[in-house]
């Protein structure tokens, strides 16, 4: 009895029992599939948030108002942010990274009948490069525009697109809370970040910001107040030793001690992303939790089928058995069959979960990622448990004796 | 040459014991056609199991051409049931959805015979049986002798020292019942094939040339049958020997 022979008799008892062969495969190609697709999904949104986040701007630090206390709200000391603050921060950190200061506020931003519907944004001219934006076309803010408060704006892509619908923005007029303001330059796209869109954007010069459009609006005790401060680190070593020392800073410039809450929130953008990894990490977890189980039901599948046909193939057992075939061989037959049927099925279902995520890909959807690992786990499973649940049944008839399995009801 | 010594069969159905055979002593020298008769539930169908080695006896000794079944492992109680045995089941016990050659082929794939070898072995032994025409007909395709035949095919195709049938005709009507008959006949006169059979019908058993009759497990007559009827003869009670025709009376209810 050699291996070759006994494959022939795998193959000729699969292909004689067409409908058996089907839903014992079927199974195993569902539960596959689905976690193939299920996990492309997963690992191709983290991978997209991920590339996203880095896409923000290299070695990014964010100081914000609104803090981590809630004293604001509570109605306690307000403090704001100021101007102030960044010229401090500069002071102290400015050989090391690049500070920018922006201000964003609700605005109607209009041409014509068209409606932007961004946040307008008084900004520094290096505000762009620490964000990590490019040009795309016309000019950048520049310190000029600022000192002269000029009524100059520079739109992002998608606010560009709001306003003037493919047209060329370079060299008209927006309007600004009904002043008119003109374009000077428009940014490339980058695409969203999973939580922002990053391409809604309107920016002005700063002292434009504060002396045109939002006055005393922009004001706290006199003094001008800021959104928040964006730092871009020279080195991504120094990202710790940055935040310190604005923190430290902030406590200076707004004489809080050290045990004191810090009404300002200091974050870096590998905090941000270390965050947003967690919760795709936790998603695709998830994902693969439904996709397990989807596996799961499909074994199930295979053992139904298996134990519907386990009495017609208890008798077979009984006469293979009754005309003399040795029970090794048997059982290595019947391990020949659920072999080539979880393999079978697994390679259906992987080509069919591979179809499924390229289909949700190039449907615009989510980019996916198919991944080695995901494919051969599966594969495993697949065949685990088709085998568990297609050898442990022929073991037990095989183990019979003829008459016993052959009067099987 | 088949001898069984002292062989007792007790199996447990629920809390009770049931002594399916008790110290049995039979010896068939080959060539012999015999038939084991007896009522449902005297235990002929366990000792045909038992010589056909898909059964073990719990006690006695068992030899097939001077061999000890009783004390073989799983592999050489294999390799019997391949070389020396050919067992037919009242109920055929054919492959569904696999044709009559495939079905006649099963036996061989377990005995290292080439492809080509056992389609031709194959074939021949569906000769034998007259169904060569039908080769590429599944089971569903074929009439219930027709299916047994097959069944006969399968058993002769390793060429066996002894060819047990269970029961063979009592699925099948009076006409096809005799067809089989005929060929167990045809088998043991031309090729001198050891040919037992089970059945509850006298009618039948009185073709052989030794009818055996089983009651409680244990062997009440052994006797010779000087005129064996031959295939075809119409039934009828006057050529039932007067001896037979009492012990068998009972069991006319039963199916098997």
């Amino acid at each position: 009895m050699n291996p070759f022979e006994n494959f022939r008799i795998a193959l000729r008892a699969i292909s004689a029992n067409k409908l058996r062969s089907g839903l014992t495969i079927l199974g195993i190609v569902i539960g596959v599939a689905a976690v193939v697709a299920l996990m492309a999904v997963g690992q191709g949104a983290t991978s997209g948030i991920t590339a996203s986040v880095e896409g923000m701007g290299t070695n990014l630090i964010t100081v914000s108002s609104g803090g981590r206390s809630f004293q604001r709200m509570a109605g306690g000391s307000a403090t704001s942010l100021l101007y102030s603050d960044y010229e401090a921060i500069l002071a102290t950190v400015g050989n090391e990274a690049a500070v920018t200061p922006y201000y964003a506020g609700m605005a109607s931003v209009k041409n014509g009948d068209r409606t932007a519907s961004a946040t307008l944004t008084g900004v520094l001219p290096n505000y762009t490069r620490v964000n990590a934006y490019s040009l795309a076309s016309g000019r950048l803010l520049t310190d000029q525009d600022n000192l002269q408060k000029s009524r100059v704006v520079v739109l992002g892509a998608t606010s560009a697109e709001d306003l003037f619908a493919g047209l060329n923005p370079l060299g008209r007029e927006i309007q600004i809370n009904g002043k008119n303001f003109s374009v000077v330059g428009v940014l490339e796209a980058k695409g969203s970040s999973g939580l922002t869109y990053q391409d809604d954007m309107v920016l002005i010069p700063l002292q434009t910001a504060y002396e045109v459009v939002f006055g005393a609006q922009a004001k706290s005790r006199g003094k001008n107040t800021v959104s928040g401060i964006a730092l871009s680190a020279a080195d991504a070593d120094q990202v710790d030793l940055i935040m310190a020392n604005v923190e430290f800073t902030l406590r200076r410039e707004h004489s809080l001690t050290l045990t004191e809450d810090l009404p300002f929130s200091v974050s870096s953008q590998s905090q941000m992303l270390a965050s947003l990894t967690n919760i795709s990490g936790t998603l695709t977890t998830l994902l693969g939790a439904i996709a397990g189980i989807s596996l799961l039901v499909g074994g199930i599948g295979i053992m139904n089928i298996t134990l519907v046909s386990v009495r017609e193939r208890t008798r077979e057992i009984g006469l293979r058995k009754a005309v003399g075939a040795p029970k090794g061989v048997i059982l290595f037959q019947f391990l020949t069959e659920t072999l080539t049927l979880s393999i079978l099925g697994g390679v259906l279902g992987v080509l069919i979960g591979w179809g499924i995520a390229w289909g949700v890909s190039s449907a615009g959807l989510i980019t996916t990622s198919v991944s080695s690992e995901v494919v051969i786990l599966s594969l495993g499973m697949a065949t685990v448990v088709g085998l568990i649940f297609g050898i442990y049944p022929a073991y037990q008839a095989a183990s019979l004796r003829p008459i016993e399995a052959l009067k099987f009801e | 040459m088949i001898e069984t010594e002292n062989i007792s069969k007790t199996y447990r159905l629920g809390d009770t014991k049931v002594r399916a055979l008790r110290k049995v002593n039979l010896r068939v020298e080959d060539g012999e056609m015999l038939a084991i008769v007896g009522p449902s539930g005297s235990g002929k169908s366990t000792l045909l199991a038992i010589l056909g080695c898909l059964d073990v006896p719990t006690k006695g000794v068992y030899r097939i051409d001077g061999q000890e079944v009783m004390r073989m492992n799983e592999r050489q109680l294999a390799a019997i049931r391949r070389k020396k045995i050919g067992f037919v089941f009242q109920q055929f016990n054919l492959l569904p959805r696999t044709s009559a050659l495939e079905n006649v082929m099963l036996p061989l794939y377990y005995s290292g015979v080439s492809h080509r070898a056992r389609q031709a072995k194959a074939m021949e032994a569906l000769e034998r049986v007259g169904l060569a025409e039908r080769a590429k007909s599944h089971p569903n395709q074929l009439s219930g002798g027709e299916q047994q035949r097959v069944a006969i095919a399968r058993a002769l195709v390793n060429e066996p020292a002894i060819l047990l049938a269970d029961e063979p005709t009592g699925n099948l009507d009076t006409h096809k019942g005799a067809e089989i008959v005929a060929i167990f006949q045809k088998l043991n006169r031309e090729e001198g094939q050891t040919v037992i059979y089970v059945t509850h019908d006298p009618f039948i058993a009185r073709h052989t040339r030794r009818i055996v009759s089983i009651q409680d497990g244990r062997i009440v007559r052994d006797e010779p049958v000087e005129h064996p009827l031959a295939a075809g003869t119409p039934r009828s009670d006057d050529i039932l020997g007067e001896s037979l025709s009492t012990t068998v009376e009972e069991d006319e209810e039963a199916g098997s």
